[in-house]
């Protein structure tokens, strides 16, 4: 075991990471949008949307992320849309992160009770302001351990991207073993580069959890 | 280049079975762990607490890929010898299943009721028959629904076994796609050999909850 010969890569370990955190929190915001948005579409009225939706849902909930990200990269050339890398993988895991996030809203939605619905409409508030006062606050409550567990997954799942050559940690990874052939070396950094990224996360998410929604809170 | 056709149909479906292998693997080995770790997180020793939920932690931190990579390349470190590739992925899978049913599990566990031991200990049961006739069925059955949901979430993970060359579902998919410059059906169809397995799956744990919820 050796890791000397890895400490001159340090440069190119840090634009990995950089990579993987602009990956991970683009496709967050793309797919949160898309959470939001599918979620008010299964809560409307409109029928034929609303399979449209659950058919996106299962569809990219059945599959695995690394296919989905091969068929953004390999497929859509086909059809004249060639994307690169980053930008594949990128459109590939804001679809997989939505898929998920639509269900997690939807179901902090529903965690709301009729009744507190009712009791603001009685109190006379309009639709907005029931909705802004009475069903938000505590749905996004509801729905914020899930949301962040998710996004950790995501920052994990940005590893994929390395197998269509995004320049992300992983792929970073690949290119330090190549130079170096010190394999199992470069693989256990990188393993503890993901680990303190997620850490991180997590210990900010708690963080903002208590602050936001004093969240854990005790049963 | 050629066309697209039967053999590569069937070369798909034959790639299946490695897919299937891993799977039964990461349970077979995995599960037990899981079992140890959940109990070790409800353990009456703190110590054994936090050393499970630092080991669940950590291989929850860490990318399914690089657990792969870390034991492909590190199990030969370890041990000083060369070991046959599946058994670095076995044992990746395995920590992955482990630290994620623990969880489930340890959710199931937590979820049964404290009184529920105490009565158990008041009719004079041991620890171990308080566990084994009161509180493990309620616990399996509140956590059922997840582990049939994770069982997805390890189908749709061993397609990660096609980088390190394990020739199952999604590395057929590349090799066919590559021998027949057909990327779209290829894909396609490896997608929907992945969602086939998996949708049965989803919509039985779905179908549990609901059952659960509503008989509460």
């Amino acid at each position: 075991m050796n890791f000397l010969p890895l400490w001159r890569y340090q440069n190119q370990l840090i634009d990995g990471a950089i990579v993987t955190l602009e990956l991970t929190v683009i496709s967050a915001f793309a797919g949160l949008v898309i959470g939001i948005a599918g979620a008010v579409a299964l809560k409307g009225r409109i029928t034929s949307l609303r399979w449209l939706v659950r058919g996106y849902i299962e569809l990219f909930r059945n599959t695995p992320s690394l296919i989905q990200i091969f068929i953004v990269f390999f497929v859509l050339p086909n059809f004249g849309l060639k994307l690169p890398a980053f930008e594949a993988a990128a459109v590939a895991l804001s679809l997989y992160f939505g898929a998920y996030s639509v269900e997690i809203i939807r179901a902090g939605l529903d965690s709301i009770p009729r009744s507190q619905v009712e009791a603001g409409q009685c109190l006379g508030l309009s639709g907005w302001q029931v909705f802004r006062h009475i069903i938000l606050p505590p749905a996004l409550r509801n729905a914020y351990p899930a949301v962040t567990s998710q996004f950790v997954l995501l920052l994990l799942g940005t590893s994929l991207a390395s197998q269509v050559a995004t320049d992300e940690l992983f792929h970073v990874a690949g290119f330090i073993e190549s130079r170096t052939y010190r394999s199992f070396e470069v693989y256990a950094v990188i393993c503890t580069v993901y680990f303190a990224m997620a850490m991180s996360f997590k210990a900010l998410f708690t963080v903002i959890g208590l602050a936001a929604f004093r969240w854990p809170r005790r049963r | 280049m050629r066309s697209f056709s039967l053999i590569d149909f069937v070369s798909l479906f034959a790639a299946l079975r490695w897919t299937v292998a891993l799977v039964v693997l990461a349970l077979a080995f995995g599960a037990p762990l899981a079992l140890g770790l959940a109990l070790g997180r409800i353990s009456r020793f703190a110590s054994l607490r936090w050393a499970m939920a630092a080991c669940i932690q950590v291989i929850q931190s860490v990318p399914l890929l690089g657990l792969l990579f870390f034991f492909y390349f590190g199990m030969p470190v370890f041990l000083g010898i060369q070991v046959p590739a599946l058994i670095a992925v076995t044992v990746a899978y395995t920590l992955y299943t482990a630290a994620f049913l623990g969880e489930i599990w340890r959710g199931g566990l937590e979820a049964v009721k404290q009184a529920q031991w105490e009565a158990g200990a008041c009719l004079g049961l041991s620890a171990w028959q308080q566990f084994r006739h009161i509180i493990a069925p309620q616990a399996l059955r509140l956590s059922l629904p997840p582990t049939v949901g994770f069982l997805v979430q390890l189908i749709k993970g061993t397609s990660l076994a096609s980088i390190l060359g394990f020739v199952e579902l999604a590395r057929a998919g590349q090799v066919v796609s590559a021998a027949t410059f057909q990327p779209l059906l290829t894909y396609a169809l490896v997608a929907a050999i992945y969602f086939a397995l998996c949708l049965p799956l989803t919509l039985w744990s779905r179908s549990l909850e609901a059952r659960l919820d509503g008989s509460r």
